[in-house]
């Protein structure tokens, strides 16, 4: 595996791809992680209705800020693996100290979490939100804003998953560090859906949710190759 | 320049928001005192280590 | 003058030392000079009665706060950017007293909004961010302390730092975002029209805040210094017993 590593991350998008394959090949050699992300965010999802009475209304009314709670906490699940196998074997100190470019492969490495993360939450959002009795708009917006807003979970919980590794506290301590920069994707995340459901144009929440990915897939991947570097040194 | 209260109770009554407003200000007395006590503590810990392992390497 | 020279902890710890009192002083000085424009001598507030008096303390702690986080992280682009030991003891040694100021203001807040708006806690945008600062906080602290490696954690929480740093407009915009977006609470602490005396005591009260955190930070940053270098010789000379 490693002799394939220094063949194919010579280049940028080499790197990229090199670091996705390999995620989504273990993935799917080993797919409960993915099945396991999908239902947990379905559970969550089902235990508010539970928790706070059937009312179409009402539910209608939280459904959309339910859902993104819950698709944060999904993405949330399989971060503290993110780079632990890596860091564990060794591959990650050789990706860092390797002359190849390591913003593609932590940009890969994103890549990698949202395909097997996010992807199955922004598929799966449109019948979650059928359970709240959200209008068909709704879902779609619903699910474009997942679509936009889950990378961006993938990309800065990888730069705290990055920050933790080696650390004492595990997942609480990933979960103080990464939920309160989640807020902002949030707020124009569940907004977005919310807005349309009320009747307002649903632009504004999405561009600028496309306006932070944008920003973050130049900017986190380096703060996730510094703290790996921190990490490996 | 001239104070504002008339009476000692007045100012402590503060127009009737005495409570909230010196909840705010225990509060803060409290914070400070808290940190300065850990403060103080943080360096007897710092002082007493450093106490340790002389007398460790005095023993060897 | 050689900057660097004060950069080695062994130097910093007696300069440390020797401007603390200083610090505090000053702060005594500016907080009774402060309390006493603020509590005894400034008049009432025409609208919202004499429970304006919280903002003597609220907005120096909201003000602080930010200041703090910011050369928190300031201190820690340093750490990684020269490598230096001392800017990310620094760093430690600030990231308490921010976290009290965080929390100072959020109380302060609740008990300044409940006469004002009738509930203690409000989702007002500028509490809100200000609870999302203290869990930054929380984070730093909380990250410094995870390694074995005082080291790793220094360069690890430095790194949050300038994160968190970046983040914190973003944060702040998108709750002031939401804010609006569901007209909540629109109440400004601002009054329409300060009066003089309120404004000069509030600028003596913020000084104090600031020599207040100075003067903690480097008491806490000489405990820090005395941890790590707990072996070394000038340590065994600098607090012989």
């Amino acid at each position: 595996m490693n002799g394939n590593a220094t063949a194919a991350s010579g280049s940028f998008a080499g790197a990229i791809a090199w670091s996705v394959s390999r995620d989504l090949r273990l993935a799917l050699r080993h797919p409960d992680e993915t099945l396991l992300t999908v239902a947990f965010f379905a559970l969550v999802a089902s235990l508010f209705p539970l928790a706070i009475g059937p009312e179409p209304q009402l539910l209608a009314r939280i459904g959309p800020g339910i859902i993104w709670v819950a698709a944060l906490l999904a993405a949330f699940l399989a971060l503290p693996s993110l780079f632990a196998g890596d860091y564990a074997d060794g591959t990650l100190e050789q990706m860092v100290l390797s002359p190849h470019p390591s913003f593609g492969w932590a940009l890969g490495k994103a890549l990698g979490h949202w395909l097997v993360t996010g992807l199955p939450l922004v598929i799966l959002s449109p019948l979650i939100g059928l359970q709240f009795g959200l209008p068909p708009d709704a879902l779609l917006v619903q699910a474009l804003s997942l679509a936009l807003g889950t990378p961006l979970l993938s990309l800065l919980g990888g730069a705290c998953a990055a920050l933790s590794l080696g650390a004492r506290g595990g997942g609480t301590l990933l979960a103080v560090l990464a939920l309160p920069l989640f807020v902002p994707v949030l707020i124009f995340g569940s907004g977005a859906t919310e807005a349309q459901a009320t009747g307002i144009p649903p632009e504004a929440h999405l561009s600028l949710l496309a306006a932070g990915l944008l920003l973050a897939l130049v900017a986190v991947p380096f703060a996730i190759v510094a703290a790996l570097k921190i990490a490996v040194d | 320049m001239n104070l504002w209260w008339k009476s000692a109770a007045d100012f402590w009554a503060m127009g009737g928001a005495g409570y909230f407003v010196w909840m705010s200000y225990g509060a803060l007395l409290l914070a400070v005192v808290i940190e300065l006590i850990g403060l103080a503590l943080r360096r007897r810990r710092a002082l007493a280590a450093i106490e340790e392992e002389r007398e460790l390497e005095a023993e060897n | 003058m050689n900057w660097f020279y004060y950069a080695s902890p062994a130097t910093f710890y007696g300069l440390a030392g020797r401007l603390a009192p200083y610090f505090f002083l000053l702060a005594a000085v500016l907080t009774g000079w402060g309390l006493y424009l603020g509590m005894l001598v400034a008049p009432t507030d025409a609208q919202q009665g004499e429970v304006y008096r919280v903002i003597y303390i609220h907005v120096p702690a909201a003000w602080m706060s930010m200041f703090l986080y910011f050369i928190m992280a300031c201190y820690g682009a340093l750490t990684l950017i020269f490598n230096t030991r001392l800017s990310g003891m620094m760093a430690r040694a600030i990231a308490p007293t921010g976290a009290m100021f965080t929390f100072i203001a959020l109380w302060t807040g609740a008990f300044w909004g409940k006469p004002t708006w009738g509930a203690y806690w409000v989702w007002d945008a500028r509490l809100t961010s200000e609870l999302v600062l203290l869990f930054l906080y929380f984070g730093f602290i909380a990250l410094a302390n995870a390694f074995e490696d005082p080291r790793r954690g220094d360069r690890a929480a430095a790194l949050l730092a300038v994160i968190g740093v970046v983040n914190l407009p973003i944060i702040y915009f998108s709750v002031k975002w939401w804010n609006t977006l569901h007209q909540g609470a629109s109440v400004s602490f601002k009054g329409t029209s300060m009066h003089v005396t309120m404004f000069t005591a509030m600028l003596v009260m913020s000084a104090a805040a600031w020599m207040y955190a100075i003067a903690v930070t480097l008491v806490r940053v000489r405990s820090i210094i005395l941890e790590r270098e707990r072996r070394a010789q000038w340590v065994r000379e600098a607090v012989k017993a």
